[in-house]
Order: C-alpha cells, then sequence, then structure tokens
C-alpha cells in the first residue's frame, strides 16, 4: 500500500508527518518526492548511496552532415535549438529531451547524448525504514522525470511513504497520482486554509482516498475542521501548535522519538488509514 | 525600474508574509504575486479586479479514433509514455512535443491547446498587483511566472512605479528560476531549522548559479539559536549579508486572521511585541531599499 503525503502550501507539515509515520511504522520504505528540496533524510540521518543518475537527452548536431535547412529547430516546441546562417545552437537547458529533432532531421544529422537532470539515492540502516530520495540539479527545472524514476524503485509487497512536493502542479501529480491513498496536511492558518482548499481539488481529481492531519492545531483558524466536518472529510491526526515540536524540528530530531505517546498515535492513523483502503484496489 | 524577488527554498519560511509587509512599506511598488500554484498574497491584500487573460501552457497531443489505424508508431516514439494501450492521450503526461503528430502515417494526431491557468491584473490598497494561478496538475509553471512578471513590468510603466516586488514560490526548480530570472535583488527568507539551512545553501547555490546578489533575513530566529549562528557564519563564508532576524512570533497568523499586513497588525495594536516585530520588518525593508537604488551598478554582488 502506497500512502502519499500532500500539501498545497509548503511548510506545513508534509516531511514531518511523513518522518514520523514511518519511523512510527518501522519496515517500511520512505520516498522523498520533494526533489527540489528533499529534506527527510536531515531528520534519519542515513548513510545515502547513489543509485541512480536520471538522465535526458539532448541532441548533437554533426556539422558534417548538417545541411543547415532548420527543420530541427522550427520542430522543436522548447525553443532549444536555434538555426542560424552557418552553425545550428543546441540549449541542452531547455531540452525536455523528446527526440523530435532527430526524427524529422532529412539529413540524419542529428544524435544525442545525455544530460543528467538529478540522481536517486538510497539510504538503509537496520532499525530505520528504508529511504529513497531524489534530488535535482541546482540550475534544473524539470522535477517530474526525476519523481518517475524514483516511484520505480517501489517496492509493492511493502508498504510505501511518499513525501510529495508542495503545490498543485504536475509535480505534485506524479507524486501522488499511483498512490492508494492520500494524506493532507495542513495548518489552522488562512493560508493554510486557502491552500488546503486546492490541494484537495488537485486529490479529488486523482480519485484517490484521502483524509487530513491538521499541523500546528490551535493557531486560531478553526475553518479547516468546519470544512471537514461539513464536507465529511476524515481528520486523521492534530498536532498542536507546541514550541517544543518545533524545537525539535529544528534540531533534525523526529517528535515521535522524543514525545511519548506519538508513536502509537502515528500507528493508529496507519491502521485507520488501512481500513479505509480497500485491499482488492492496491495498486501494483 | 528594479526588481526584487522574495524567495525560501522551504515552504512556510514567511515569503508571502514579510513581500506584504514590504508592500505596506513601499510607496511606489507594484507587486507580482508568482507562488503559482497556491498564491496566497490576495487573502491579505483583498485585491480589486483590473483584469485577467487565459494561459496557455504547453500543448497536448490528440488522437482521432476515426483515422488511428493503432499501428503503435505513435507510442513507441513517445518519450513519456503518454500514449495508453488503446491509444489515448494522457494529458498530465503529455508534454506537447508534437513528435507522434509528425510519426502518425495516418494524421490522425494533432495538438491541442491547453488551457493551464490565469493571469489577473488587480489593484491592492497599495497599489497595482499581477497574480498567478495555475490549473490544478498543470505543468510548465515557469512560463506562467515569466508571463505574471511581464504584467506587473507593464503595471510598473504605466503607473511609473518602481520597484516589482515578487512574492516567489517554494523550491528550486523551474518556476523559482523562472521567478528570480534578471532580477536586481533576491531575498532569501530562511528558518533555523536543519531543513531551513539545507532549503537555503540550495537557493543560495541557485542565486550564485544565475549571478544574481542575494541577502538573506532569518525568520523564527529564536526556535534555535545555535543554527541561527550556524547559518550566519555560512553567509558570511558565502559573502552574503543577513539584512535582518524576526522572532518567533504568532503575530504573522493573527494579522492573517484580521486580513492585515503585520505593519497594519501592529499599528492598531497596543502591544510592544507587535511593534518591535513591525519595526524589524521596517528595517530589513529600508535595508533593501538602500541595496536596490543606492548601490552603483558596477558594485552590486560585490561583498562589502
Amino acid at each position: 500500500m502506497k500512502i502519499a503525503i500532500t500539501s498545497g502550501k509548503g511548510g506545513t507539515g508534509k516531511t514531518t508527518v511523513a518522518v514520523n509515520l514511518a519511523l512510527s511504522l518501522g519496515e517500511v520504505q520512505l520516498f522523498d518526492c520533494d526533489v527540489e528540496e528533499p529534506n527527510c533524510n536531515l531528520f534519519l540521518g542515513l548513510d545515502l548511496e547513489k543509485v541512480e543518475d536520471v538522465l535526458c537527452p539532448y541532441p548533437l548536431i554533426d556539422s558534417d552532415k548538417c545541411t543547415l535547412c532548420g527543420v530541427c529547430a522550427d520542430f522543436c516546441r522548447f525553443n532549444a535549438l536555434a538555426a542560424l546562417p552557418r552553425k545550428v545552437l543546441v540549449f541542452p537547458s531547455l531540452c525536455h529531451g523528446c527526440g523530435g529533432c532527430r526524427l524529422v532531421c532529412p539529413a540524419e544529422a542529428v544524435q544525442e547524448e545525455s544530460k543528467s537532470l538529478g540522481i536517486i539515492e538510497k539510504g538503509m540502516s537496520g532499525n530505520s525504514p528504508d529511504l529513497y530520495r531524489g534530488l535535482l540539479n541546482v540550475g534544473e527545472g524539470m522535477a517530474t522525470p526525476i519523481i518517475r524514476a524514483l516511484q520505480r524503485h517501489i517496492d509493492p509487497e511493502r508498504p510505501a511513504i511518499i513525501d510529495s512536493p508542495p503545490g498543485v502542479a504536475c509535480p505534485v501529480l506524479a507524486a501522488v497520482g499511483n498512490a492508494d491513498y492520500c494524506v493532507l496536511v495542513t495548518e489552522s492558518t488562512p493560508f493554510g486554509f486557502h491552500d488546503f482548499k486546492l490541494a484537495l481539488e488537485a486529490v479529488k481529481l486523482t480519485n484517490i482516498p484521502f483524509g487530513v492531519v491538521i499541523n500546528r492545531d490551535g493557531l486560531g483558524d478553526s475553518r479547516v475542521e468546519e470544512f471537514c466536518r461539513a464536507e465529511k472529510v476524515p481528520v486523521l491526526l492534530k498536532i498542536p501548535n507546541d514550541r517544543r515540536i518545533a524545537r525539535l524540528y529544528s534540531e533534525g530530531v523526529p517528535f515521535v522519538e522524543e514525545m511519548p505517546g506519538w508513536k502509537e498515535k502515528f500507528a493508529g492513523m496507519f491502521e485507520a488509514i488501512k481500513s479505509k483502503v480497500d485491499p482488492g484496489t492496491v495498486k501494483a | 525600474m528594479k526588481q526584487l524577488a522574495v524567495i525560501s527554498g522551504k515552504g512556510g519560511s514567511g515569503k508571502t508574509t514579510l513581500t506584504a509587509a514590504f508592500a505596506s512599506l513601499a510607496k511606489n511598488a507594484v507587486l507580482a504575486d508568482c507562488d503559482v500554484d497556491a498564491a496566497d498574497m490576495p487573502l491579505i491584500l483583498k485585491p480589486e479586479l483590473l483584469g485577467g487573460e487565459d494561459y496557455f501552457g504547453l500543448p497536448f497531443a490528440s488522437i482521432n479514433p476515426e483515422l488511428c489505424t493503432k499501428c503503435g508508431r505513435c507510442r513507441d516514439l513517445c518519450r513519456y509514455g503518454a500514449i495508453s494501450e488503446n491509444f489515448v492521450i494522457n494529458t498530465y503526461s503529455c508534454e506537447g512535443c508534437a513528435v507522434c503528430t509528425v510519426a502518425c502515417p495516418e494524421n490522425a494526431i494533432s495538438l491541442e491547446t491547453r488551457f493551464s491557468g490565469q493571469v489577473v491584473s488587480s489593484k491592492t490598497r497599495f497599489g497595482p498587483m499581477a497574480a498567478g494561478a495555475l490549473g490544478i496538475g498543470e505543468d510548465a509553471s515557469g512560463k506562467l511566472v515569466a508571463l505574471v512578471r511581464k504584467r506587473a513590468q507593464e503595471l510598473a510603466e504605466a503607473n511609473s512605479r518602481d520597484p516589482v516586488i515578487i512574492d516567489g514560490p517554494p523550491g528550486a526548480g523551474c518556476p523559482v528560476i523562472a521567478a528570480i530570472a534578471g532580477t536586481d535583488l533576491v531575498l532569501l527568507v530562511c528558518e533555523p531549522t536543519v531543513s531551513g539551512i539545507h532549503d537555503l545553501k540550495r537557493v543560495i547555490e541557485l542565486t550564485a548559479h544565475f549571478r544574481i546578489p542575494a541577502v538573506v533575513c532569518i525568520n523564527k530566529c529564536d526556535i534555535n539559536e545555535e543554527n541561527c549562528l550556524k547559518i550566519e557564519e555560512f553567509c558570511t563564508e558565502s559573502g552574503i549579508p543577513v539584512i535582518g532576524r524576526l522572532p518567533y512570533d504568532d503575530i504573522a497568523t493573527k494579522a492573517m486572521l484580521r486580513e492585515e499586513t503585520v505593519i497594519e497588525y501592529a499599528v492598531r495594536e497596543e502591544s510592544s511585541k507587535a511593534r518591535e516585530f513591525a519595526d524589524s520588518i521596517r528595517k530589513i525593508w529600508g535595508q533593501l531599499e538602500s541595496r536596490l537604488f543606492e548601490v552603483p551598478v558596477k558594485d552590486r554582488g560585490k561583498n562589502p
């Protein structure tokens, strides 16, 4: 069973929920799909090893064969090629690796080279959840291919917890899309409530069953809870607005390790989720 | 015209709270809400809509089932796995590259425009604002950010206003790059947590990569003093000035609940804590203004 942790707004506590849930269960895999800023391992401190370079092809123009006809540059939707009077220029950072230029070139002058978009790393230790994370290269824009590559490492035989990026755009759907259950993390503030409603729309689009964790509960805006009650959205867990939790977070300490009773609460949340997912529909 | 971008790497660091506060301090600014996934500035600034336009991202392919012979050539060549077993396009995977349109021997595939969101111009009590709203699950948010910034610049020119203040998205990918590219100064808002420090280092690398001068403000600084010192040390080593510190306080949430900026909140509230908080932000804004407008171009980016 795959559980995705998501939120519209950044900084609401996705990583906190993902890491503390994983630690409360033990025998699980944790996937850090926030590849622009992966933070899970700051709380686990595992030794990471690289398991994969995520590559994207880009064109190389053979100037001996190129007739400067410009068909490749006209075809490219991403402006990664420019046909100048004496040369075809390639901008690898704009290339999406579709291979169209190679396909349309009448002179067979296009070959392909690979650029790295980022890497996939793995960390394991006996008493900690297995961690896989993606890391986008700085200056590189495309997060989605790394998230897709990361998801290929999910072992369907074991529970997987997926920490997703913030927002409601394509990378979020790539992270959440294949999950069996989705946990929406929000906070009791006006920004939290507003972005929660956006995230809810995104999750509804995927038809994945979902529930809510309210973080920093008690900050003063009770609309999230009222909304959930009215819309019959299950509130799975409330984490109070507690300076001690904030302090532990700042130090990189998962609060279930320091505050008694919380592992049981997270494990209880997992059981509640399990009972809501029809075992017949769990995705491979 | 000068442009200031506020980003953080990590979400929830206080970008929007600060940007909205700057809006109430700047005499002549235009705002650009570039967190197009989840634009929150309108919740405080209550903009009055002036006009909007649809935004179209990358197109997507569409297969005409009457012409399709299911030969499979398109599926063999599509590198995004966007064509299903029964030859239907998954529009969320399709990048609109058009490879399938030329691969198809039957001319059964065409590209269709994709409505991906909206850009709106509005009037706030602190001046004009441009904002973007990305459609759920849409891609190419960098292009939308670029369009929002273009509209903000037009509003600045039309109304003789300067600078443009950009509220950026979280992260370090495409939309963030689009939010900071070509700006004059980037304010990095960070919190003294292990995640905050990690993400700050990544966005400092990003600003260095694009050679944009950056300054740092530490928010929620009293959560962890040692981490604050680490940030200051690291910034000194990287030649990035730390221009302000703000305490961990629920003033931001209280102001948010009243739909006020923290500056407005502090003026009406008789609390010395709120006033100190607002004064710290005034000092940060003063620093930003002087860096934007008083530093000669040739000296920008150098460590004083």
